[in-house]
């Protein structure tokens, strides 16, 4: 089966005053229809770019995204108005990412009321169909955001997603913002509309545990570039890219019994402006030798469905 | 003398507005602090943790914030009894705060060496340039070059000023450091490293720690002792394998059953249902019981006290907990 989405080698650089900043760097990956690839990785390391990208809400610099086989980055403006029926985003911030001034109703409608065809009962319908899929209660449809928690305004950033039926939907730290037990309901919410509905996502987050419970396959990014990807169980039970070792042994664990060695990274993520050649880890990695600093490693196979990034990996 | 530094008896706080009415942030809160212990105070957003930390140090926000009961004892002195200036000895000097967000806690139009010198010059009696000496030392200590000295808060990324924040806040050696969020708002390497090092400089300085925070998996790393607080008050109290390996509370179950785990392969999470109570319109009776799925009809009337279910400090605020399971 062809895969639903295919990137490849997708660059995106910002221009800034000291020059480029390379956002994106040589993304490559597929994702098949219904299943989940989770984007994990440190503030600015260029997930929430990749996923604007990937919908073609930022122009890359290079490379291309295929959906269906075809490539959004070439088609006209028409023909991107139909794509985005079906390939949609939830964002971070349920708090900054709704209108203030546009009500419950309003919010999921717009979407629909822009792309045209519904008759106004209908819309009233679909938008009460959709509350009740993401489990708002109905008395909350002539709410403002201000008068909801957290957890429900996300659930109308999820329900404004799904009004257009999608097939692909980007979900940018869509919990991130969340208290744990609110979490763990909108976390079951998007596994169980997942599967009524058979969409595809790309979940991005910065929370190692979250993105194990929902992905296929995970893929680990480190200034722009992506450093390991492998299926969720693999990735977890055999790390092997020093940078995603270090990452999964500083996640606390809540359980007092579990003693392991952790792995403390020196410095903090370097710049993504015009970045030296070599490895972008090198300097915080314990393993560097000098020809990590010179030469910019290939991504390798080093098992089924598991790349990698570094020299220092045995295949 | 006993080794109990900060002791909290009875402690209620309330915000008064005109528009929401009376708003019981916190109810009738206890919690003992030893020497050099560290206890972590574990809680959702609005559960009124950061309401008792402010209320230990008297910041609580006037004038619609009300201390409306209860004492603060830092080694068996009355922190609520002292006047104003000498509470402002106390703060920053034997009893020092971390805040949540380190973009925020800084002046930004001031070099973080001087902000941290100041500190130390208002507390302690010496010369502005030994200050500068000592806050050029403190820099080193949590890892910042003591050449940044002269640099702004801009200038540095959200890990390096939670370490000035945290500079600052051990400057003067501390006797109890409140530590509200430290780690919240950093990624997780970056939260490996600050968590590490506080746990170095708190050996090294011998400083007890009251942790504040929502994430269970920190408190297993660095607490001795857990509070777990709902709605404003506690409802379970002990020591971390109390909390971790004998766990009672529904509340408390509820929250590692929300956690995804990462060696385990279960697929669908067991989330407490509904959301926590309005503070401004507590239930009577337990305020976990509408979210409980052992409520029962006694659970909405009345409500249960902490009850100890075992000998070493081990309480439960829960009927059913205590009932069943057997109290002591």
């Amino acid at each position: 089966m062809a895969p639903l989405l295919e990137v490849k080698n997708l660059q995106k650089y910002f221009k800034v005053p000291a020059g480029f900043l390379h956002a994106v760097d040589g993304v490559s990956f597929q994702i098949e229809e219904g299943q989940t690839l989770g984007v994990v990785g440190e503030s600015g390391c260029g997930k929430s770019t990749l996923g604007r990208v990937v919908l073609h809400l930022l122009d890359n610099t290079g490379g291309q995204i295929l959906y269906k086989g075809e490539d959004i980055t070439k088609v006209d403006h028409h023909k991107l108005s139909q794509l985005r029926r079906e390939m949609q985003i939830i964002f971070q911030d349920p708090f900054s990412s709704l209108n203030p001034r546009m009500t419950v109703y309003q919010t999921i409608a717009e979407p629909m009321q822009i792309m045209g065809g519904y008759r106004k009962e209908d819309l009233q319908n679909r938008v009460m169909a959709l509350m009740d899929t993401v489990g708002l209660a109905r008395r909350f449809v002539n709410t403002y955001p201000h008068e909801l928690d957290g957890g429900r305004r996300q659930r109308i950033g999820i329900a404004r997603a799904l009004a257009l039926n999608p097939r692909f939907i980007v979900c940018d730290e869509p919990v991130s913002a969340l208290d744990v037990s609110i979490q763990a309901q909108v976390l079951n919410l998007m596994l169980d509309i997942q599967e009524q509905m058979g969409l595809t996502y790309i979940f991005i987050t910065h929370d190692l545990s979250v993105v194990k419970y929902i992905s296929n396959h995970i893929m680990v990014m480190y200034l722009g570039q992506m450093v390991e990807m492998a299926p969720s169980d693999e990735l977890f039970a055999r790390p092997l890219h020093p940078y995603t070792q270090a990452l999964l042994s500083a996640v606390p664990v809540p359980d007092i019994d579990h003693k392991k060695e952790r792995i403390i990274l020196k410095g903090e993520l370097t710049s993504p402006i015009n970045p030296k050649p070599g490895c972008r880890f090198a300097a915080r990695c314990q393993y560097a030798t000098e020809e990590c600093f010179k030469q910019e490693p290939e991504l390798r196979q080093v098992g089924e469905n598991h790349t990698v990034k570094c020299h220092k990996v045995q295949a | 003398m006993s080794d109990t530094i900060l002791s909290i008896k009875d402690l209620s706080i309330q915000y008064v507005s005109r528009e929401i009415g009376t708003c019981r942030a916190v109810n009738n809160v206890s919690l003992d602090i030893q020497k050099g212990e560290n206890l972590g105070l574990v809680g959702e957003t609005g559960a009124g943790k950061t309401t008792i930390a402010l209320g230990i140090l008297r910041l609580t926000p006037k004038p619609q914030g009300r201390v409306t009961s209860g004492t603060v004892e830092f080694w068996g002195e009355d922190l609520y009894k002292k006047s104003e200036a000498e509470m402002r000895k106390i703060r920053g000097e034997k009893i020092s705060m971390i805040f949540q967000d380190p973009m925020t806690a800084l002046n930004p139009i001031d070099p973080v060496g001087d902000q941290i010198s100041e500190m130390i010059w208002l507390h302690e009696k010496i010369t502005k340039k030994e200050a500068a000496a000592k806050a050029a030392n403190m820099l080193e200590m949590v890892g910042i070059p003591a050449a940044r000295y002269k640099e702004y808060p801009h200038q540095f990324s959200g890990g390096m000023k939670q370490r000035v924040v945290i500079a600052m806040a051990l400057a003067c050696s501390p006797e109890l450091l409140i530590a509200d969020e430290p780690t919240t708002a950093l990624d997780v390497t970056i939260q490996a490293q600050v968590l590490d090092m506080m746990n170095g400089l708190k050996k090294e300085l011998g400083t007890s720690l009251l942790l504040i925070t929502h994430d269970l998996g920190v408190v297993a790393e660095m607490c001795d002792k857990v509070a777990i607080i709902y709605a404003g008050e506690i409802v379970e109290v002990g020591t971390t394998r109390h909390i971790f390996k004998d766990t009672r509370h529904p509340y408390t179950k509820g929250l590692f059953g929300s956690l995804p785990d990462m060696n385990s392969h279960s697929k669908r999470l067991k989330p407490i249902h509904g959301l926590m109570p309005d503070p401004a319109n507590l239930p009577q009776g337990c305020k976990f019981a509408p979210r409980c799925e052992f409520c029962t009809e006694r659970c909405t009337k009345q409500e249960q006290e902490l009850t100890a279910v075992s000998p070493d400090g081990h309480l439960v605020r829960c009927w059913r907990a205590v009932e069943e399971e057997g109290g002591v």
